[in-house]
């Protein structure tokens, strides 16, 4: 029987699993969300931007490993979504993006609501599509889903033509997909594992290094049981927290910018690095020609582009990082070397650094340091909980003072660095894990990026809680503004910073606040007791707080500035970037 | 480095883009690049010649093989290959310069493609250097305007010496 366009993206969608859709109407895919209306298996979460759809999309195959999806128009709607495949397609998330397109016979004449979305995003997916024939439909959608969650995740966008849509063909669902230039390496090499095994066996002071990675593979056991049987510390990149538990003698939190002392000092003295399913980002590497200057470089990665691109690599092992961890284990396993013995010295050295210089903050009797807000989420969750974050100071405090045991519960745009993706993901990540307690850990500045999303999360009751550190800047600018540019506080003031209370309120939702320390843990309890729609906590924090550790820009990880003042670095600082 | 790289692609549209834009994203070099269909109508080839040292050279053959519609990166530095490249040129030599010129063409094996009342188009084919050197040679008999195809290269048929 012949089906159109839209039955068969339906059809398609539910073939592969798919349950749930963000999105948000418009002209061109008029059909698409007709063909939605009588879907009874398929939920469509109306978003109130296509910003907050494709985010929230993101959210959803963050917290549950499923690829996310989401539908939009053509035009507008599609350059909405742009920001949140570069998020995406940054920190390696599976997603499958459908926009609408003007008619076939109207592409290129600058129709109405026509933009070129596939020419767009070309840089920012890791492949896109626009449909020409609604006989090739079935086939696409099948390829764009292998391709997003397959190697090295990655959004996928599918432009539709609305004649497209419409038009007939008979359903077929391809049975498998063949892409003679797609092929990724899960298998690690065999002979490169040997030698990795043999590094790591001889090494003294070794450091594992895990990243995203860890958690996309669904690594996070083999991990721990490599360090454990080996004895090896192990640093998370940002993106990698919740890969290994902190809660873990051997874990060293996180490193780079504004990682631990200990982890940083570890990593510039360790004389073996064994990088995890990470890509040497800038902000964990500080400069490279000095990061980990003693240290041989093991990278285990399935994408070849990620090895030796931004620091030089000794030992590279292309594959996924489940597997070549599986191998890799079987190897180590019959060395059976005293690695408690081998490590100890190396072990002792790191809990001395870890004692030397804890994660601190100076607790205020008077006013609400926004660490302490971290803290008591931590305490309140028993740290059972998602963190989305938003971007700067907020997510850098979650990164620090909230212990991360399991993966997938630690959501934040690493790569892009996107203000505004915190709570429409944990909209979507609430919707993915309906059980689970979702938090949004926001300042004031990144929560009014996506504000609107509120109405998203109260018509669906979605308890999200979201934990306002609001300093009524933009703080991790003034921080920079304060520390490199004498205090000229250009443009990160944000003075009228809105009542947070009264906002929730007047969407439907509940409005909590804080403004003295001893408030904060009633205000999160009382946000835990409320179940059927979304909370806003505005935590009125110390504007003056900054983020410590620090490592300016252009300097080595283990040149960190710290709180005290007094402690100034012998070194000016100056400000590259 | 200069390095001539071909790429085998899915011919369909957008291909060249995705390339393009691969290198103008990542700040790599392109000196020239040129396109065509293969024997297999569903493949094209793309060569592309770069410029960079060792560790952009490998990224940028490995960024082409992550694309999706790319099948095939050769690198033809390390491999025995032929390169050719055409270009066209326009003179304008004096009358007294005209048979000198064509003299010279000759000996680069040039083919004079079309002549007027005050120009001749020279059509020459080979590798950069010999084209190079032919364009210096006939600077002095004024050139009015060149274009040239890019570089196309094809690996040789490797001869196993016979163990006797």
């Amino acid at each position: 029987m012949k089906k159109n366009g839209a039955e068969i993206l339906i059809e398609c969608l539910k073939k592969e699993g798919v349950k749930h859709i963000f999105g948000y109407p418009g002209g061109v895919v008029l059909n698409i969300f007709d063909a939605l209306y009588d879907e009874k298996n398929l939920q469509l979460f109306l978003t109130r931007h296509e910003q907050g759809a494709i985010h929230a999309a993101d959210g959803y195959a963050r917290a549950s490993g499923k690829v996310g999806v989401a539908i939009v128009t053509s035009g507008p709607g599609a350059t909405n979504t742009v920001t949140g495949i570069a998020t995406a397609s940054m920190d390696s998330i599976p997603l499958v993006v459908f926009s609408g397109q003007v008619p076939t016979m109207l592409i290129g004449n600058d129709a109405f609501q026509e933009a070129d979305i596939v020419g767009m995003t070309r840089p920012c997916t890791k492949h896109n599509y626009l449909v020409k024939d609604v006989k090739d439909l079935a086939q696409t959608i099948r390829e764009a889903f292998h391709i997003a969650s397959t190697g090295r995740p990655g959004p996928v966008l599918i432009d539709l033509p609305k004649d497209v849509t419409t038009g007939m063909a008979e359903f077929k669902w391809p049975k498998e997909v063949k892409l003679r230039g797609y092929n990724p390496t899960y298998q690690g090499n065999k002979w490169m594992i040997k030698q990795a095994a043999q590094m790591i066996s001889k090494a003294k002071k070794p450091v594992i290094m895990a990243g995203g990675g860890v958690i996309l593979s669904e690594a996070a056991k083999e991990l721990t049981e490599l360090a454990e049987i080996t004895r090896i510390p192990v640093t998370t990149t940002m993106m990698g927290l919740g890969g290994f538990p902190e809660t873990n003698n051997l874990s060293l939190g996180m490193l780079g910018m504004h990682g631990t002392f200990y982890a940083n000092t570890a990593v510039q003295n360790c004389d073996l690095l064994i990088g995890i399913g990470v890509r040497f980002d800038d902000r964990v590497t500080g400069r490279t020609s000095s990061f980990a200057r003693d240290a041989k470089i093991i990278q285990i990665d399935i994408d070849p582009t990620s090895i030796k691109k931004n620091v030089p690599v000794d030992l590279p092992v292309v594959g996924d990082v489940k597997s070549v961890l599986k191998d890799l284990l079987n190897v180590l396993k019959d060395q059976k070397e005293p690695w408690g013995e081998i490590r100890k010295s190396w072990l002792k050295q790191v809990a001395a650094w870890k004692k030397e210089r804890p994660l601190t903050y100076r607790f205020d009797k008077k006013v609400i340091k926004p660490e302490f807000v971290i803290e008591k989420i931590y305490k309140v969750t028993k740290g059972d909980a998602i963190i989305c974050t938003e971007v700067g100071q907020n997510q850098m405090w979650a990164a620090q003072f909230y212990q991360y045991d399991k993966p997938r519960t630690w959501l934040s745009s690493g790569g892009l660095g996107t203000m505004g993706y915190g709570f429409p993901a944990a909209i979507g990540a609430q919707i993915a894990c309906p059980d689970a307690l979702v938090f949004d850990v926001a300042g004031d500045g990144s929560i009014q990026m996506n504000i609107q999303e509120l109405a998203t999360a109260v018509i669906n009751k979605l308890p999200v809680k979201v934990a306002i550190l609001n300093n009524r800047f933009l703080g991790m600018v003034r921080q920079w503004q304060e520390l490199f540019f004498k205090e000229r506080y250009s443009h990160t003031n944000l003075e009228t910073v809105p009542d947070f209370v009264k906002v929730a309120e007047a969407y439907g939702a509940a409005g909590l606040r804080a403004t003295k320390p001893e408030e904060v843990e009633p205000v999160l309890r009382e946000a835990l007791k409320i179940k059927d729609r979304p909370v806003f906590m505005d935590f009125v924090v110390d504007w003056r707080e900054k983020v410590f550790p620090m490592v300016p820009a252009g300097a080595a990880i283990d040149e960190m500035i710290f709180e005290d003042v007094e402690e100034k670095p012998k070194k000016k600082l100056k400000a590259v970037k | 480095m200069r390095h001539t790289i071909s790429v085998l692609v899915e011919n369909k549209f957008g291909v060249l883009s995705r390339v393009s834009g691969l290198f103008s994203g990542r700040g790599f070099n392109i000196e020239s690049l040129s396109v065509g269909e293969t024997i297999d109508p569903s493949v094209s080839l793309m060569t592309i010649v770069t410029t960079g040292d060792d560790q952009i050279i490998e990224q940028i053959t490995k960024q082409l093989n992550k694309l999706i519609d790319v099948i095939k990166v050769v690198d033809y530095m390390e491999v025995d290959h032929v390169e050719r490249e055409m270009v066209l040129i326009k003179v304008s030599p004096r009358k007294n310069d005209k048979s000198e010129f064509l003299k010279l063409s000759e000996i680069f094996r040039g083919r004079i493609v079309d002549s007027g009342t005050s120009t001749f188009t020279v059509e020459v084919t080979g590798d950069e250097k010999k084209i190079a050197a032919f364009i210096e040679l006939i600077r002095p008999f004024g050139i009015k305007e060149f274009v040239r195809t890019g570089t196309v290269a094809i690996a040789r048929e490797g001869i196993k010496k016979s163990n006797q």
